[in-house]
């Protein structure tokens, strides 16, 4: 009801000027999955087709590859990419955010002796840009056998992602009324259930947006991935990127159906989580 | 049982923010800490509860000394400001929350919950979140989450502050009601005297961080220790006049010398032995003790209605006669125009004479 009457409010005018906007930005996302269903001619058609016969061809070939020498066709890998893509990711973020918010709680109830500056040096790791550390991570996953693990990449992301985790959820924590443990304690609750029991909860829809915002950045991802994933935990951002180099010149459909597939899990998730998100980042802006 | 504060002091860096406070509450006695903000009675408050640590001095409660125990063990009840009820639970588990502790079965959960929602009128409302109260029925959670377990003490923290004037004063009957029901020492902190002095049986008065006065409501009114109680009980606000004793005249009347030329003479009694003639002394009078008398007396003093302000059943009058200042509350009845010049006589009985140390000699 609320929503309908705003929309009315902001007029038709902007209403329509704000969908343009919206589908400037959403053009590129909708010219791959156009160009998914599309044939090899129709793909490299200029200017651009908008009207085609769609195939699913290109999706038929992303795991299935046509054999020069007989008529029987060989199942490709991607599957496995996929279910990497999505296992990796999603246990790196689900641990960074565990570890993240255990220690935001600290940080935001606890503070040590020059809190910030910790707070800071968490952060500074962030500062670099990944091609520094590559080459010395890359040697040391080598030495410890991490390398082309599961564990070894799911260890890296799960570090990549503790700064941002543990600082947003602290600021969630930051924004929570003290007084309200208090009461906790004040009720004989021990700190255990203060923190699971009144703290948590409160801030349910911060924590699914830290997990979305940590999981878009993850699952792009692309060069740690390149380097440290193994043939068997290969994620798809890798897995695309080794389809280029095909003998025949790029593919695009076959590109844009990976791209497509790829962009449904975290559309998914997402979606699922819209309104946790929207709660979640706008946390604190409004008066409780 | 009972609580005792002996010498309870905190320190935050350079501010004290309580001061050597000296307090106990009786069984079943409610105690109210009143004073403008910042005179440390939340802080007090928290102290007692074990939210805040002492840097000094004592807090037994029940006999037992509970500096060194953890806010469970002290097992106190309290209820906050901001009612602080648990947003992700219902009123129902809210009520239950601090029976968690008490490891009583689930059946008997129940039982207590049934029962305190019956004396708070939150039946219908069990089922809702925190949320989707109104301001009154979160206050009358809070009250019930405290009252529902059978804590040493209870405390409250600025209870009615939130609710607008009239849920103020049909939840100030409530909550007395509950309290009066309680065996228990309370504590209450406001900021309202009106709230103090209609809940609590014994009100104590801070000012940065001491105690200024400890008494039952109708003492710290009526004969109020020093000049800040004067001034911070009561509405409206107590006149102080400054003024200084001339002579004893015979007959023990006090001539005192008021403002620019006039003189106020009043009977003496044995306590104004003490002060000397001639030392700097401020009179209280409270607006409601003053006559207006048509007549010039030796004992009236002449001013002009400055202002008139109805008040509906009464008028307050503010008078002035140079420097000097005088609110005055009347008969609405009474007839006063803005400019007339009138006389004013103190009640007898009335006038607090406080020396140069701001303390309250005597009334006369």
């Amino acid at each position: 009801m609320a929503k309908q009457r705003e929309i009315g409010k902001a007029g038709w005018g902007r209403t329509a000027f704000a969908g343009a906007v919206g589908f400037i930005y959403f053009l590129p996302v909708l010219w791959i999955i156009l160009t998914a269903f599309k044939t090899r001619t129709d793909a490299l058609e200029i200017p651009p087709k908008l009207f085609f016969t769609p195939t699913l061809e290109n999706f038929r070939s992303v795991f299935f590859r046509a054999s020069i020498t007989s008529d029987s066709s060989q199942a490709t890998n991607f599957l496995l990419y996929f279910f990497n893509s999505i296992f990796i990711a999603g246990t790196a973020v689900l641990l960074a955010l565990i570890i993240g918010t255990l220690a935001a709680y600290a940080f935001s109830r606890h503070p040590l002796r020059g809190n910030d500056t910790y707070l800071f040096i968490i952060l500074t790791t962030r500062m670099m840009p990944p091609i520094v550390v590559i080459i010395p991570i890359f040697l040391m996953f080598r030495l410890t056998g991490l390398a082309g693990s599961y564990w070894g990449i799911i260890l890296l992301y799960t570090a990549f992602n503790i700064p941002f985790s543990v600082w947003l959820v602290k600021s969630f924590f930051d924004e929570l009324n003290p007084e309200i443990e208090d009461a906790a304690r004040m009720d004989g609750a021990s700190d255990w259930r203060v923190f699971f029991g009144t703290c948590l909860p409160q801030i349910y829809a911060g924590l699914a947006a830290t997990f979305v915002f940590g999981m878009i950045l993850t699952w792009n991802e692309f060069l740690f991935a390149l380097l440290l994933t193994g043939v068997e935990t290969r994620t798809v951002p890798v897995a695309m990127a080794r389809t280029l180099g095909g003998e025949v010149g790029v593919d695009y459909g076959l590109l844009a159906a990976i791209v497509t597939l790829f962009l449904i899990p975290i559309f998914f998730v997402t979606f699922l989580l819209q309104n946790q998100l929207l709660r979640g980042v706008t946390f604190g802006t409004v008066k409780k | 049982m009972s609580i005792e504060l002996s010498q309870a002091t905190k320190i935050y860096g350079q501010l004290t923010a309580v001061d050597a406070v000296d307090l106990d509450v009786q069984d079943g006695e409610v105690l109210c800490l009143l004073g403008p903000s910042g005179c440390g009675k939340t802080t007090t408050l928290r102290m007692i509860a074990g939210l805040e640590s002492s840097d000094g001095g004592d807090i037994h409660i029940a006999g037992r000394r509970v500096n060194d125990l953890s806010v469970r063990e002290r097992n106190i009840a309290m209820s906050f400001q901001f009612y602080a009820l648990y947003p992700s639970l219902t009123v129902a588990q809210n009520l239950a929350f601090p029976l968690h502790a008490e490891k009583l079965s689930s059946n008997e959960k129940r039982q207590k919950v049934e029962e305190t929602s019956r004396v708070l009128q939150l039946d219908g409302i069990l089922n809702r979140l925190p949320g989707q109260l109104a301001e009154g029925e979160k206050q009358r959670v809070a009250v019930g989450r405290s009252i529902i377990r059978d804590p040493t003490c209870f405390l409250f923290d600025e209870p009615l502050s939130r609710l607008d004037v009239q849920l103020r004063e049909e939840m100030r009957g409530e909550i007395k009601e509950v309290l009066q029901g309680l065996s228990r020492p309370t504590v209450i902190v406001t900021h309202d005297q009106l709230e103090a002095l209609t809940m609590a049986d014994r009100i104590a008065v801070m000012r940065d961080g001491r105690i200024e006065q400890v008494d039952s409501p109708h003492a710290v009114f009526a004969q109020p220790a020093n000049l800040f109680v004067a001034g911070f009980i009561g509405t409206p606000q107590m006149n102080l006049i400054p003024a200084s004793l001339v002579e004893r005249a015979a007959g023990n009347i006090g001539v005192f010398s008021i403002g620019a030329d006039q003189q106020l003479r009043l009977p003496l009694t044995d306590a104004t032995d003490a002060i000397d003639t001639g030392s700097t002394l401020t009179l209280g009078i409270r607006p409601r003790n003053i006559t207006l008398v048509n007549e010039s007396a030796p004992d009236a003093l002449g001013m002009t209605i400055d202002l008139i302000e109805p008040m509906g059943a009464e008028t307050l009058a503010h008078l002035r006669d140079g420097e000097q200042e005088l609110r005055v509350v009347t008969d609405w009845r009474q007839a006063i125009n803005e400019g007339d010049r009138v006389h004013v006589q103190f009640n007898r009985g009335s006038v607090h004479v406080f020396n140069a140390k701001e303390q309250r000699v005597t009334t006369l």
